[in-house]
């Protein structure tokens, strides 16, 4: 369902991909773990549509079609969800109404019919206690003032309503303590199908523990340089980076 | 193809202020230009008493007297007064019409398409509780639900009415907050006012219904001179609210209108408007320049007045609803959205003045400015020697929508008694890159984003209008912020 081919990307000029090849099928967890400055964000950024992430050689090809031809709602769209490693606040703007003109958005892309608030609600309900998410939460403005763990099941909550076929979990694990972990972890491990994929980026193999991957990539200088199982997550704990880090040097 | 693009972009630009079309109906003019016959003209069309002619004299020569003031944030070539019509009127036999029934269809199918049902019954089956008043360019051509309000003693009439069928309360009230030598467009507007909604709430009466006043601009080359009076009787409560709207038209039209509320002991006073007056093309060709002076005096005590606008039209917008705070105990509220895109000008702001004890205002100014346009808040705080414990909170918050826009803060605080407490906030902001970018990667659509990033931004304010408007004015919102980005 995701093909990346020779994917080469700048950043304000600096080359930061370097060639990166990868291929998901549907229903596949697959990690990426890296050093910092490995490139990991930007892979994330790229596949999103962020202006500013440029693609200079490669392609990206999503359920057959290319993906990096396509503007950052359409890619919602076609079912692409990112969760943000530092989700934006939205002042004023409650998360429930930003809920509600996300999957109306995306529903109306996909020619499906808007949900109204009392369908809406319902639809929500079903997904918030599984994350704890209080009415309260909902009420609030988009991310102003939630504390780490908030933001990050808040990210969660919109990738359960949204329904994507493919999720780019971006660091989703920097920032929570061991019990935030759990429920985020169990949260997206929930949302798992057959029809659905997931890219799973993170530094650490903890999250892991609770999003068990099939394909674990490392990530260093702008290229995969290594692929396995789950178990090769288990050995980066232990052996750290550096050796990448110096063969990429 | 220029004549093709050109159409294509007619017609995105109809889209955009869809308010512009003009009604095509016989309408009589007083003859072009601004004079003391043109002021005794239309005093006399209104069949005034003398003492209301003498007064508009009076107010005309001392605006022959006075500058246009310069002092704003705004730039426009200089208006050449004798170049309008300073009276526009549908024709509709000698009389004005009677009832409803006798009200032209072409003006009622012009509210109709304005969202303004006129009809009693199609009001009552919707959900809205609304009396309205529908002034036409110069008059007042319907003004629904008199006979419900009438039972509550309630008078909700235009003001040309209130002249024949009340004159002692507009000649006790009318000027008495805002003198007619008090300003520039106020005097102008003294001398030649048309009509405009009158409002009197009795004693311990709390109206029944939102009232509300539609104001329309069609006829070309013409001004539009209203004038409100609310009067709010002790222990009354009343929530008012006022729409504008104006054909597309390449020349510049000038409103100059005058409100002015009155609240005693213990009255409240709601007034909120959503000012859409046509604002001009994307070249800044067009629009109206409003001149406004709204004011308030609070003269009992526990009396409170709260004004809320939603600023989206005009080419220019000049306007500081005020707050005189006399009574002790007094509130004034001022709760503002401006927004300016294209190449339009807003300088608004308010001004509380504390006179009694224990007064307090509250002032939340929210400024958005897109394109080439420029916003300013100005803002006068002003405790008197006996406004003991006065107290103030001021917050202005601007939000920039690209690179060639301007957004300005001007407060201006004046302390003479020591015991008063006056705070002010500002800040200024722009939507930032990340917000835009995590919306779209929610599926929703750059325009949609920023319309749902700046009603964010405006929510403290918006959620101050009467419920039956809210939702309206938030599509407004982004209607008007259209084509902000690109």
């Amino acid at each position: 369902m995701l093909k990346i081919k020779n994917l080469h990307a700048t950043v304000d000029g600096k080359e930061i991909l370097k060639g990166i090849n990868l291929a998901m099928g549907f229903g596949e967890v697959h990690a990426i773990m890296g050093p910092n400055g490995s490139g990991k964000s930007t892979l994330s950024y790229v596949l999103a549509g962020r202006d500013g992430y440029e693609v200079t050689k490669g392609e990206v090809l999503y359920n057959g079609k290319n993906l990096l031809e396509m503007k950052p709602e359409e890619r919602a769209g076609e079912g692409v969800f990112l969760a943000f490693q530092y989700p934006v606040e939205l002042p004023g703007v409650s998360s429930m109404n930003f809920l509600k003109a996300a999957v109306n958005a995306v529903r109306k892309y996909r020619g499906e019919n808007e949900l109204d608030a009392m369908d809406f609600l319902k639809f929500v309900r079903e997904t918030t206690k599984m994350l704890n998410i209080t009415d309260d939460m909902l009420k609030r403005a988009v991310n102003v003032g939630f504390s780490g763990g908030e933001k990050k099941r808040n990210e969660v909550l919109q990738m359960a309503v949204l329904k994507p076929t493919l999720s780019v979990l971006d660091e989703t694990d920097s920032g929570l303590d061991v019990d935030a972990l759990r429920i985020v972890g169990d949260g997206v491990t929930a949302l798992r199908s057959p029809h659905r994929s997931m890219l799973v980026i993170t530094h650490y193999q903890r999250l892991l523990d609770h999003i068990v991957p099939d394909e674990v990539h490392i990530l260093a200088d702008g290229k995969i340089v290594r692929s396995g199982g789950k178990e090769l997550a288990v050995e980066l704990e232990e052996e750290g980076y550096s050796r990448y880090t110096a063969d990429a040097a | 193809m220029p004549a093709i693009n050109e159409t294509v972009d007619q017609v995105k630009s109809v889209e955009k202020y869809k308010y512009g079309f003009v009604t095509d109906i016989d309408a009589e003019f007083a003859p072009k230009g601004l004079n003391e016959d043109i002021v005794r003209f239309i005093s006399a069309k209104k069949e005034e008493p003398a003492w209301l002619l003498e007064w508009r004299i009076k107010a005309f020569r001392h605006w022959l007297t006075m500058d246009e003031p310069d002092w704003a944030k705004i730039g426009y070539p200089p208006i050449d007064y004798n170049d309008a019509y300073y009276y526009s009127a549908p024709k509709s036999g000698d009389e004005g019409p009677e009832s409803l029934d006798e009200v032209d269809p072409e003006i009622l199918a012009t509210y109709e398409k304005l969202g303004i049902p006129l009809h009693e019954q199609a009001v009552l089956a919707g959900v809205k509780n609304v009396a309205i008043d529908a002034v036409f360019d110069s008059v007042s051509v319907a003004t629904t639900f008199k006979e419900t309000l009438a039972g509550h003693g309630v008078i909700f009439c235009p003001i040309s009415e209130a002249v024949k069928n009340h004159p002692e309360l507009v000649q006790k009230y009318m000027g008495s907050v805002v003198p007619t030598a008090d300003n520039y467009f106020a005097a102008l507007n003294s001398a030649v006012f048309t009509d405009g909604s009158f409002v009197f709430i009795p004693k311990g009466v709390r109206c029944p219904m939102e009232l509300s006043t539609y104001f329309r601009i069609n006829a070309a080359n013409t001004g539009q001179f209203e004038r409100t009076l609310i009067i709010a009787e002790e222990g009354s409560y009343v929530s008012y609210l006022e729409g504008c709207t104006a054909p597309m038209r390449d020349e510049n039209q000038l409103h100059a209108a005058v409100v002015e509320l009155v609240a005693k002991d213990d009255a409240e006073i709601k007034y909120s408007t959503v000012q859409n007056w046509y604002p001009g093309d994307e070249n800044g060709v067009g629009g109206i320049y409003n001149f406004v002076t709204k004011r308030g005096a609070c003269r009992g005590k526990n009396s409170k007045i709260s004004w809320t606008q939603v600023e989206t039209g005009s080419a220019i917008t000049w306007k500081y609803p005020s707050c005189i705070l006399q009574g002790d105990n007094s509130v004034g509220e001022f709760y503002s959205v401006a927004i300016t895109n294209n190449f339009q000008q807003a300088d608004t702001g308010t001004k509380m003045i504390h006179l009694g004890k224990n007064t307090s205002s509250r002032i939340i100014a929210k400024g958005i400015s897109a394109g080439k346009s420029q916003s300013t808040y100005r803002g006068l705080v002003k405790m008197m020697p006996k406004a003991d414990g006065g107290r103030n909170f001021t917050q202005c918050d601007s939000l920039l929508i690209g690179k060639e826009c301007g957004a300005h803060t001007i407060p201006y605080i004046e302390s003479k008694n020591p015991s008063a407490r006056v705070e002010h906030e500002a800040t200024t902001s722009k939507i930032a890159d990340d917000q835009l970018f995590y919306c779209r990667q929610r599926g929703i659509a750059e325009e949609e984003a920023i319309a749902l990033i700046v009603n964010g931004f405006c929510r403290e304010v918006l959620q101050e209008l009467p419920m039956e408007f809210a939702v309206e004015a938030q599509k407004l919102v982004g209607i008007s912020l259209e084509g902000s980005v690109g």
